[in-house]
């Protein structure tokens, strides 16, 4: 039909609006009505009222539960579930959509997807999927790490993030896929193969999606991608949704996070910090190495008047002992949790912390005396020709011997 | 391992491969007798190692690819 350019009402948004509104609410059988579907996107804002979704197969409903309604309900819902619900078709007009104002809702046993959700979980656990020696260790220093999410949204910026954050020296290598819609799990399998393929292979892979509705979700309970997660020769971490979403990529994964960012946690239990905190302890290793040499051999070393006489060696060293002892409490304190170290050989880091340097036996004053014609190290009186070089904390001088005692 | 003939270039040397070697230095120093002066050769070399995982691990920055296909491509810092 072509619009008239002569008609004679031309409505405003709220004009037209509101006569819907009226014709719908005037409707009689619209305002007593039982609906069956499947409850989606359910939320339930700080308000007290509750919104959702109900759908089937072609089209959806949306729902609204006044606070007072919800109070009196006497049934607990949640994404996924079927139920009936009872109310009355009304326009929102400041959102231009029509819904059930609902007073009453039924069960109508478990939704369609939870069924198969748990139909296909039976079947993939009864395959020994899901079985608990099938899990394989994360690497506790991953070099590289494979990340399977959408290109866009906030998992792929929160991994980035925390991974940055905790273990800058890794590189990521992004899989992209789609991680909603009929795609999605074809991508996701694909991306999860080609991270096997690659090489060097990464040492984990993070699986990851933000949160969402059951439906939104459903990928990762496609049989195609749970068999693909199982296979990976990789470990995978997966970490979908919040905390309370399970998916069966969860059950079939080698690890099972509550959020990205936490899956993110569990690929990096070695961080940043550990790992200056194993240098410094490797530092403080050596340099005790050393100074057990320099004392051993004292004819070896000219020790500073200063030192001779003022301070006991043995006794600063203890007192240093004692400091990194403090500091290795310190550094360590609230984070025991992270000590799966001795898998990387890194035994010992919270017994020597050190805030030492290894040019600290030099600091203290010691030096290290050698002949410069053929570098030969005076241990000796009589090893002291002309021409030496003496070594400092902050650099080499050279010397002569102006006279040899006894 | 300490005194390997031909000790790796410590300038090229990763992160891990740098503490490895930084660890069994002290290992050596703390388990085999030795003479003074491999002793400071030691310690020199495992000064140096220090000073690499330092370095590295003050100017690590995570390195983010894409795969795209089967090839990887860089991805420009956001």
């Amino acid at each position: 039909m072509q619009p008239s350019l002569f008609a004679s009402v031309q409505w405003s948004v709220s004009a037209l609006t509101k006569y819907i509104r009226e014709a719908l609410e005037s409707d009689v059988r619209l305002q007593d009505v039982w609906v069956e579907g499947e409850i989606s996107n359910m939320s339930r804002p700080a308000s007290g009222h509750v919104y959702f979704t109900l759908k089937d197969v072609q089209a959806s409903l949306r729902c609204v539960i006044w606070k007072s309604g919800a109070a009196r309900l006497g049934i607990s819902l949640l994404d996924g579930l079927a139920v009936a619900a009872h109310g009355r078709i009304g326009v929102y007009e400041g959102g231009g959509q029509y819904q059930l104002y609902v007073d009453q809702v039924r069960a109508m046993g478990e939704g369609a997807l939870y069924q198969e959700f748990l139909r296909l979980k039976a079947a993939l656990e009864a395959e020994g999927l899901f079985l608990p020696e099938r899990k394989r260790t994360i690497p506790s220093f991953p070099k590289r790490i494979g990340v399977v999410t959408s290109a866009t949204g906030a998992a792929v910026r929160d991994v980035l993030q925390t991974l940055r954050r905790r273990l800058p020296l890794a590189e990521v290598v992004l899989a992209t896929a789609a991680v909603q819609g009929d795609e999605a799990p074809a991508q996701l399998v694909l991306a999860i193969n080609s991270l096997n393929r690659l090489l060097p292979r990464p040492d984990v892979i993070l699986l990851v999606r933000g949160g969402g509705s059951i439906e939104d979700l459903w990928a990762f309970n496609d049989e195609r991608l749970v068999r693909s997660v199982a296979a990976s020769a990789i470990p995978v971490i997966c970490g979908v949704g919040h905390e309370t979403d399970f998916t069966l990529a969860d059950f079939a994964a080698d690890l099972r996070a509550p959020t990205p960012t936490a899956a993110a946690e569990l690929a990096t239990p070695v961080t940043l910090l550990d790992l200056r905190a194993s240098v410094r302890t490797a530092t403080a290793q050596l340099t005790d190495g050393a100074q057990a040499f320099l004392q051993e051999d004292r004819n070896a070393v000219v020790i500073s008047a200063n030192d001779l006489r003022f301070q006991s060696p043995a006794r600063r060293i203890q007192s240093d002992r004692q400091r990194l002892d403090d500091l290795a409490r310190r550094a360590w304190r609230g984070q025991s949790h992270h000590l799966a170290l001795a898998a990387e050989g890194l035994d010992g880091l919270n017994k020597r912390l050190a805030a030492l340097s290894p040019v600290r036996v030099l600091d203290r004053g010691y030096a290290v005396v050698t002949r410069r014609e053929d570098g030969v190290l005076v241990r000796k009186v009589a090893q002291a020709t002309d021409g030496i070089s003496i070594r400092v904390s902050d650099g080499e001088f050279e010397a002569d011997v102006i006279h040899r005692g006894p | 391992m300490p005194k390997s003939s031909a000790p790796k270039a410590i300038d090229d040397m990763t992160y891990e491969s740098a503490f490895t070697e930084l660890q069994s230095i002290v290992t050596a120093l703390e388990n085999e007798p030795r003479s003074l002066d491999d002793a400071m050769s030691l310690f020199e070399r495992g000064q140096a190692l220090v000073k690499r995982c330092t370095e590295l691990l003050d100017t690590a920055e995570l390195k983010v690819k894409r795969l795209s296909g089967e090839d990887l491509v860089d991805l420009p810092e956001e």
